[in-house]
């Protein structure tokens, strides 16, 4: 009976968590366009809905209506799958984020490590798409995303390593708590390094603009789901933005505290302290979202050779610097 | 020990002529190594409308709306360029009024035509924002054209001989408050893409042409001038007002993408420098040539009979017969956006045109796609087409 128990709440847990998970999703969307739209002079959408608010739930519909074409060239099954190994990836790394003190589906110790392993996972779904759709600007997209994000989830594990062994612990709730144990609140500060390393290894592990190759629009049409339409294709964007939150959370858990207020800004304003931690989190992860609408809005794209450059001779060795000065402290302070 | 199964394989790459960065039908068959071109050939055609061939049975005046479909971004050049050349031919005197606002009309289509230059290009290495920024002032200057001309894009203003309707202090002066801001606004761009690490990386030391290779492939305009030899038809063979302007021709020195677009950034500013002294300069008086060839309507109601409508003309042009004799064929040039845009025009004793040949830059320029491409990357030829800033219209012809 009490497993059961246990089974049927993780269920309503899991179900809620993913409801409001996806409604995020799907207004980051809206976000995206409102947010770029005045970055360059226009409104965005504004047809549907007061401001064009019902916009996503329009997409969303549009999206499922739509003809779901398989090409008859295309290996059917893998082509049908890659979709959903994408978001089936992207997704599960929610399972372990914490929201709050003790808001999370499933607080394992290897949290962080899950994460990463789940983010590797994610790019089989894109060579998959890639390579079924036996098209040459897929496969061409398929490649280039297979590079990029092995490379940058190297940089990407190795930023995470100076909070690691700060926080002596891979649970992502140990990890914020650890945090608020400082003066300072967040490992932002000392790990100012590994912050500029992840933050750049997010974008690139994201599929984001200033490292959107595997589906520079202008180069290789659409990418690697250059063949995909309606429901699937939905799929691979919904992955994307999950990916965006995934990456946003983790930033917010392991450099700016979660869901906690640095002490020395509670002593100067003691009423912080009323404030939810869901909305301290919610604000350190959505000013993440805004970091990459931003960039989107403003930087031009790397080449692909130059993006190995920076991954392999910039970022992997200034992760490294952050591991030793890091390890450097830790043994002397 | 080579198994034959895993043995290399040039993957061939089909890009246009539907694809999003080719500017329109362009058709570029790649072979690619990975991500290294081995080979680029350049198929065009895909947007060929004869313009050349109808222009042999149409009268002059008639001729004319078809040269605002070569270039469709500047085509008060091509008006000019056309009108110039059987200007040339019937040895007519343009009125000085009409010069200056042929100038005044084509710096303002160069700027046009390099701001729609500069949003593609950097739309197609990825900047989005400059794209729409650009086209907020592309369409102020779209409205002075439609303003005066009656249409944004195919205004087919210029006649033989002058200039369809006059310009009036309103146009002048919206244009002149214009002018005064853009230099900022080219420095907003400037902004948004000069100083980026990004853009610099992605442009610098690519497509790389030397002097003597872009004399060799008979570049004009930007593309030339970006390799650092000093063309420019505006100054060589000066046509319209542009002898009585100051402006100077920037140059590049490396022939890179960067040199490229830095020399069209500084166009920018020579084009409003010129618009300016033209706004002071213009005097005023007709703006027609009194031996000016015209179409004009038939005075009586229209008949259906076919023959009438033609008759009414042909007469009108009956005068430059006498001259054909003179002149039996004629080339003339002007310095589009793009490059040269010359017009070769042969004569029969006829109302017609004999042969028409349009020297288009971006004809010329596409030949240089290969030799651009060769040995980049993927992401570089998009760059490079962007850079070159071919229109197919003008092209295919």
């Amino acid at each position: 009976m009490e497993t059961l128990n246990l089974i049927f709440l993780s269920v309503i847990y899991t179900a809620i968590y993913f409801g409001i998970l996806l409604l995020h999703i799907a207004y980051a969307t809206y976000a995206e366009r409102k947010i770029i739209g005045h970055i360059q002079l226009r409104l965005g959408p504004m047809v549907v809905g007061p401001h064009g608010l019902l916009q996503p739930i329009a997409d969303v519909v549009k999206l499922i209506f739509k003809e779901d074409i398989v090409p008859s060239r295309a290996d059917k099954f893998i082509f049908k799958v890659a979709p959903l190994i994408s978001l089936t990836a992207a997704l599960s790394s929610f399972a372990v984020i914490p929201v709050n003190q003790n808001w999370v589906i499933s607080d394992i110790d290897v949290g962080l490590l899950y994460v990463l392993g789940i983010a590797g996972i994610s790019v089989y779904g894109i060579v998959f798409a890639g390579w079924s759709s036996n098209s040459k600007y897929a496969f061409l997209g398929g490649l280039r995303s297979a590079a990029q994000m092995i490379s940058y989830e190297v940089a990407l594990g190795l930023s995470l390593v100076g909070v690691i062994l700060m926080a002596e612990s891979f649970n992502l709730t140990e990890i914020v708590n650890k945090q608020s144990e400082y003066w300072y609140g967040m490992f932002l500060l000392p790990q100012i390094i590994g912050y500029f390393v992840f933050i750049v290894a997010m974008l690139a592990e994201t599929n984001r603009l200033p490292f959107d190759l595997p589906e520079a629009e202008t180069e290789l049409v659409a990418g690697y789901f250059v063949e995909y339409s309606g429901a699937r294709f939905s799929l691979f964007y919904l992955a994307e933005y999950a990916a965006m939150f995934c990456m946003s959370a983790l930033a917010a858990i392991c450099f700016w505290g979660g869901w906690t207020v640095p002490p020395f800004l509670i002593k100067a304003f003691p009423f912080l302290e009323e404030v939810p931690g869901i909305v301290w989190f919610l604000l350190k992860l959505y000013f993440h979202i805004f970091l990459f609408l931003w960039i989107r809005g403003t930087l031009p794209r790397y080449r692909y050779d130059q993006l190995m450059a920076i991954g392999w001779k910039v970022l992997i060795p200034l992760a490294l610097v952050n591991i030793v000065l890091t390890s450097i402290l830790k043994y002397y302070l | 020990m080579k198994n034959n199964n895993l043995a290399e394989k040039e993957l061939i790459v089909n890009m246009g002529p539907q694809h999003p960065a080719t500017h329109g039908v362009l058709r570029l068959v790649l072979e690619v190594e990975g991500e290294i071109i081995k080979k680029c050939t350049p198929y065009i055609g895909y947007l060929h409308r004869g313009v050349e061939k109808l222009s042999e049975d149409l009268t002059y005046v008639q001729s004319l709306p078809l040269t605002d479909r070569l270039d469709y971004l500047s085509s008060m050049v091509n008006n000019v360029g056309f009108a110039l050349a059987v200007e040339k031919l019937v040895g007519i005197n343009v009125p000085e009024r009409a010069k200056f606002i042929r100038t005044i009309m084509s710096e303002m289509t160069r700027i046009c035509s390099h701001l729609v230059w500069l949003a593609t290009h950097a739309l197609d290495i990825g900047a989005m924002t400059v794209f729409l920024y650009a086209m907020r002032d592309r369409e102020y200057l779209l409205e002075l054209f439609e303003m005066i001309a009656g249409a944004r894009l195919t205004v087919s203003y210029s006649r033989i001989g002058g200039v369809r309707c006059d310009i009036n202090d309103e146009f002048l002066d919206k244009l002149g408050k214009f002018i005064n801001e853009f230099p900022d606004r080219v420095e907003e761009y400037e902004t948004l893409i000069d100083r980026n690490r990004v853009w610099l990386k992605r442009t610098k030391g690519v497509g790389v042409i030397s002097a003597e290779e872009a004399i060799n492939y008979g570049l004009t305009g930007p593309v030339l001038r970006g390799s650092g030899v000093y063309y420019d038809v505006r100054k060589f063979f000066p046509y319209d007002a542009y002898d009585q302007v100051e402006f100077e021709v920037p140059l590049g020195k490396n022939g890179d993408i960067y040199d490229r677009y830095r020399c069209r950034m500084l166009e920018f500013r020579q084009s409003a420098r010129i618009i300016k002294q033209c706004i002071e300069k213009i005097p005023s008086g007709s703006i027609l040539a009194e031996n000016a060839p015209r179409i004009r309507m038939p005075e009586s109601p229209l008949k259906i009979d076919k023959q009438d409508i033609n008759f009414e003309i042909y007469t009108e042009d009956k005068q430059i017969e006498s001259f054909i004799e003179k002149f039996p064929e004629v080339y003339a040039s002007v310095e589009a956006p793009r490059g040269e845009l010359g017009f070769y025009i042969v004569c029969d004793n006829s109302s017609k045109p004999f042969r028409v040949r349009v020297r288009a830059p971006s004809f010329v320029h596409a030949a240089v796609l290969p030799k651009l491409c060769e040995g980049s990357l993927i992401a570089d030829v998009i760059a490079n087409i962007g850079s070159i800033d071919i229109i197919l219209g003008e092209c295919d012809r």
